[in-house]
């Protein structure tokens, strides 16, 4: 029995590892030179500020089974279900392989924030993204491009999320966490500086955000104001000047800031789009894959041995995307046992 | 006296007909206003008369616009509209050579070959007679065609014709019964008498070796004045109505009456002008991209005539004008859609009182970049850039805070609150002291220069670009690129602005030309005029549009419009997305 695994992310290296432990064998494709996926860009994890790079190194050693063979920097270009029932995914290094079963585990995307141009970015040089400023941590510096410290600093939640203006309707659900825990690693680097979060709600659904939600206004004085931004511009100091309303108050308010973080959401990922279409999975309006039910078969797909884990079919926390891949694991060694006893 | 009861039908239909017509025309004229009346004074006895009978012979006889659509389609009425024409000239000249007076009946023309002798010849009867001929057959092939596009409107050029009532099927068949009955009628006769030429002596003949014509013949005189009566007395009630009024607004038009901001008598006028030819549904996106079809002009007006609820209609449409374009009859489509639009709003001049004039400039040119300039920082960055390149100096009128121009309220009906905001902006642009306002918005720059009577011009971006160029302050180089070129619907059709853009984006660049160029430029879907389409059909129509460009593969697809080029990157798009301003700020 052998299983393919698209994606070597937190979801893809966590089922692949559950999966090898079955002793089943799988087959783990990745278009990067290494595994982890968006995990790389990350430094530390919500809620508790662990290292990224820790956990991604218990999953990359995990990847060490007998059972498994990593593909670094190959693309599986062509994805069809054979008759029988098996899928055989072309790679892009010529290899052409064949699996009892398939698993999808392509994530997603980050929003570009040049699609949402009002805001500025890669026009105005102090507007960066989440993705950005968790950079500028790895370095313990934050500044502006001229080297300055920043004395006020914005962030913007809810970027290319719940916005029927760039046709994306979902919550990328991690965005307002996110910028919590930004805001705080802002503060200890910059103890001085005005720190505002500009949102829409605050959701702050997993265990532990609504009280570091409350730790970051109480004891690391970040502002929140209600209010989405309408548009930035720069002036000659290159500092950003936005336009946004506080709609507690009901007023439009204009404010001068040093640096603008934009909360990038989270869309589909091209992997995921391609093999959709290949394999004709129903995709959620968002784009995501359609799990083939919300409840007890969140890992199956419309395609019977198809299966998908993590942010492919939904934004999730990593969390939920560990528990997504280990659950998945289950699913396909469950089916595999029911298939091959017939 | 050449009489016979058979003319009768015809007669009284074509006397109530012009009665009724002239009743009709004389109600609705009485009601223009005193500014249109004189309007119609002075231009009656100029030269807007003659510009206005060679329109009509142009539109309502040849119906050159509709070539552009299709050949087959414009033959078609041109056979129809032409063929008839000529045939009651051609007739009444033909009974005026024979009878030496002009003043024979109406009818004594009409219905010549019944009263003709055959025998009897007079000076060029055979060259009539054969001409006759010529022109019937004309028509009859026009009617070929007619009947071809009601079973395949494909083969027309019309991927979907118009869905007609009941009743005006009715009165079609009427009028396709009429010329083969009056063929029928005179080859019988000819086959009888003689007479006729190559068509209805031929026929005649033919006929006589089966057919009873002695017992035929008469019949179908009378059969063929009924038709023709039958076809006056429907046709005020019919869509037909649009063969005398669309004469009539033609010289309404040509005198200088325009389509105000209510829905008036000149409004009624070419709601009745309009043929329902149904070429507009083919152009309109909103059936193209979201397959609605009760929503063109020409279901608009019928329902608007035939007092059908319309409040749909009245909000669905994105006044890109595509199908004013392409109207043959030239209606004011899109200001009779806004007329029907109603102002909702309760605004008085206080409502924007915190709004404070702007600081008095010093400079010679006011930059406007409106609202929507706002949302692509990019064009207001390489208009920056251009400004300082060409050395102008300029005052950015709304870079710290703006009013908007007003056209949003405009187009959603809502006059009085949008005519506040202007006289607002208005003080604003005044005090800047400048003597050109540039702006980068086509939706600012159509309704800075029709609604708000500037003391000075303005330009939009493409041309003044356009105009820096020409003048040397600014000498852009070619770019090896190849790009198309997105005329935004409020500035090609919309201000009439088509050389400026297409000429600068040539001189910076390789511009593919494509079937969408010019007039035939496709919606971007974010209209602000249509109040009814919801954001995901928006987006549908965007996509479409950009793969209809897409499919020419150029490197670039450039716009000159901060919405077009908003709505455009709703989606991301594999072909980049710029302004021309960014193009020339790229290449400068």
């Amino acid at each position: 029995m052998n299983v393919i695994i698209i994606g070597a992310g937190p979801a893809g290296c966590e089922a692949a590892f559950r999966l090898a432990n079955e002793g089943i064998q799988v087959d783990l494709i990745e278009k990067e030179n290494s595994t982890g996926g968006n995990l790389n860009n990350w430094y530390q994890l919500f809620p508790d500020r662990k290292s990224a790079k820790d956990l991604n190194t218990i999953l990359s050693n995990h990847l060490q089974h007998p059972h498994i063979r990593l593909h670094l920097n190959t693309e599986a270009t062509d994805i069809t279900r054979e008759e029988n029932g098996k899928t055989s995914v072309q790679l892009s290094d010529g290899a052409l392989l064949t699996g009892d079963a398939l698993l999808l585990a392509t994530g997603f995307k980050l929003f570009e924030a040049q699609r949402k141009e009002e805001y500025g970015y890669g026009i105005y040089e102090n507007v960066i993204t989440s993705v950005n400023l968790e950079n500028k941590f790895i370095n313990h510096q934050i500044t502006m491009r001229s080297g300055a410290l920043p004395q006020r600093i914005g962030f913007i939640h809810c970027v290319g999320s719940r916005d029927e203006k760039i046709c994306n309707y979902h919550c990328s659900k991690l965005c307002c966490i996110t910028a919590v825990k930004q805001a705080i690693e802002t503060r200890e680097l910059l103890p001085e500086a005005e720190i505002i979060c500009f949102y829409m709600d605050m959701r702050m659904f997993g265990p532990g955000y609504e009280e570091m939600y409350r730790k970051a206004q109480e004891k690391y004085n970040i502002k929140f104001i209600r209010g989405r931004l309408s548009e930035a511009s720069e002036n000659q100091n290159k500092q950003i000047i936005i336009k946004a309303e506080d709609t507690l108050i009901g007023k439009p308010l204009r404010m001068t800031l040093d640096l603008l973080v934009l909360m990038v959401g989270m869309e589909a990922s091209e992997g995921s789009q391609k093999a959709a279409s290949q394999l004709h999975l129903t995709q959620a309006p968002s784009g995501f894959i359609q799990p083939a039910d919300p409840h007890y078969g969140n890992n199956r797909t419309n395609q019977e041995g198809v299966f998908i884990a993590g942010c492919c079919s939904a934004p999730m926390n990593l969390t939920d995307t560990l528990a997504d891949a280990r659950s998945a694991a289950n699913t396909i060694s469950e089916w595999l046992n029911r298939n091959t006893q017939h | 006296m050449y009489y016979d009861n058979f003319v009768l039908p015809f007669t009284i239909g074509i006397n109530i007909l012009l009665i009724y017509l002239v009743v009709k025309y004389a109600r609705w004229i009485r009601t223009f206003s005193k500014s249109d009346k004189r309007l119609i004074w002075k231009g009656m006895f100029s030269v807007k008369t003659f510009k206005a009978i060679k329109e009509v012979f142009l539109e309502c006889l040849v119906h050159h616009k509709i070539y552009r659509t299709n050949p087959f389609l414009g033959y078609m009425h041109m056979c129809f509209g032409l063929g008839w024409f000529l045939l009651i000239i051609m007739g009444k000249i033909e009974s005026t050579v024979y009878h030496t007076t002009a003043f024979n009946p109406p009818y004594f023309a009409i219905f010549f070959r019944f009263f003709h002798p055959a025998n009897e010849t007079f000076p060029y009867s055979n060259v009539f007679a054969f001409l006759m001929d010529l022109i019937l057959l004309f028509i009859l092939s026009g009617l070929l065609l007619a009947f071809t596009k009601r079973i395949y409107s494909k083969a027309l050029g019309l991927k979907k014709t118009t869905n007609h009532r009941p009743f005006d099927l009715l009165i079609l068949t009427v009028l396709w019964l009429i010329f083969p009955l009056r063929f029928l009628a005179e080859s019988f006769t000819s086959g009888i008498r003689g007479g006729g030429s190559f068509l209805t002596h031929t026929a005649g003949d033919f006929f006589s070796r089966f057919l009873p014509l002695d017992t035929l013949s008469y019949p179908a005189w009378w059969a063929y004045s009924s038709v023709l009566g039958l076809f006056f007395i429907l046709l005020p009630f019919s869509r037909y109505m649009h063969i005398p009024t669309e004469i009539v607004y033609i010289f309404l038009k040509n005198w200088g009456v325009k389509q105000g901001k209510e829905f008036n008598a000149f409004s009624n006028i070419q709601l009745y002008s309009c043929s329902r030819c149904g070429i507009c549904i083919d152009r309109c996106q909103l059936n193209t991209s979201l397959g609605m079809q009760d929503t063109q002009p020409v279901y608009f007006l019928k329902k608007i005539r035939h007092h059908r609820d319309y409040s749909v209609q009245t909000e669905n449409c994105l006044m890109c004008g595509r199908c004013e374009a392409a109207c043959p009859v030239d209606l004011k489509l899109n200001a009779l859609r806004l007329s029907k639009r109603q102002d909702r709003t309760r605004i008085t001049k206080d409502t924007y009182s915190y709004i404070q004039p702007g600081p008095n400039g010093e400079s010679k040119v006011a930059y406007f970049a409106g609202c929507m300039g706002h949302l692509t920082p990019s064009v207001i960055r390489s208009m920056q850039y251009l400004f300082k390149q060409a050395h102008v100096d300029y005052t950015f009128i709304d870079e710290q805070k703006g009013i908007c121009c007003g056209r949003p309220l405009l187009l959603s009906g809502n006059r009085s609150a949008a005519t506040v905001i202007m006289e607002k902006n208005k003080a604003a642009i005044e005090a800047s002291g400048a003597t050109l306002l540039v702006t980068s918005c086509p939706i600012c720059y159509k309704t800075f220069k029709e609604d708000y009577q500037l003391n000075i011009p303005v330009m939009h971006h493409s041309e003044y670009i356009h105009m820096l160029i020409k003048n040397r302050h600014l000498s852009p180089r070619q770019a090896e690129y190849t790009t198309v070129f997105h005329n935004p619907c409020e500035l090609g059709r919309g201000a009439n602005v088509y050389t400026a853009p297409e000429s600068v984006l040539k001189a910076v660049s390789h511009k593919i030309a494509i079937r969408y160029d010019s007039k035939n430029s496709l919606c971007c879907g974010g209209s602000l005029a249509n109040i009814h389409i919801t954001a995901p059909q928006r987006t549908t129509i965007a996509t479409d549009t950009v793969n209809a460009y897409a499919a020419y593969n150029p490197d670039y697809i450039v716009t000159a419009c901060p919405l077009c080029k908003k709505t455009f990157t709703k989606k991301s798009s594999a072909i980049p997305i710029k302004d021309i301003a960014e193009i020339v700020a790229e290449n400068c």
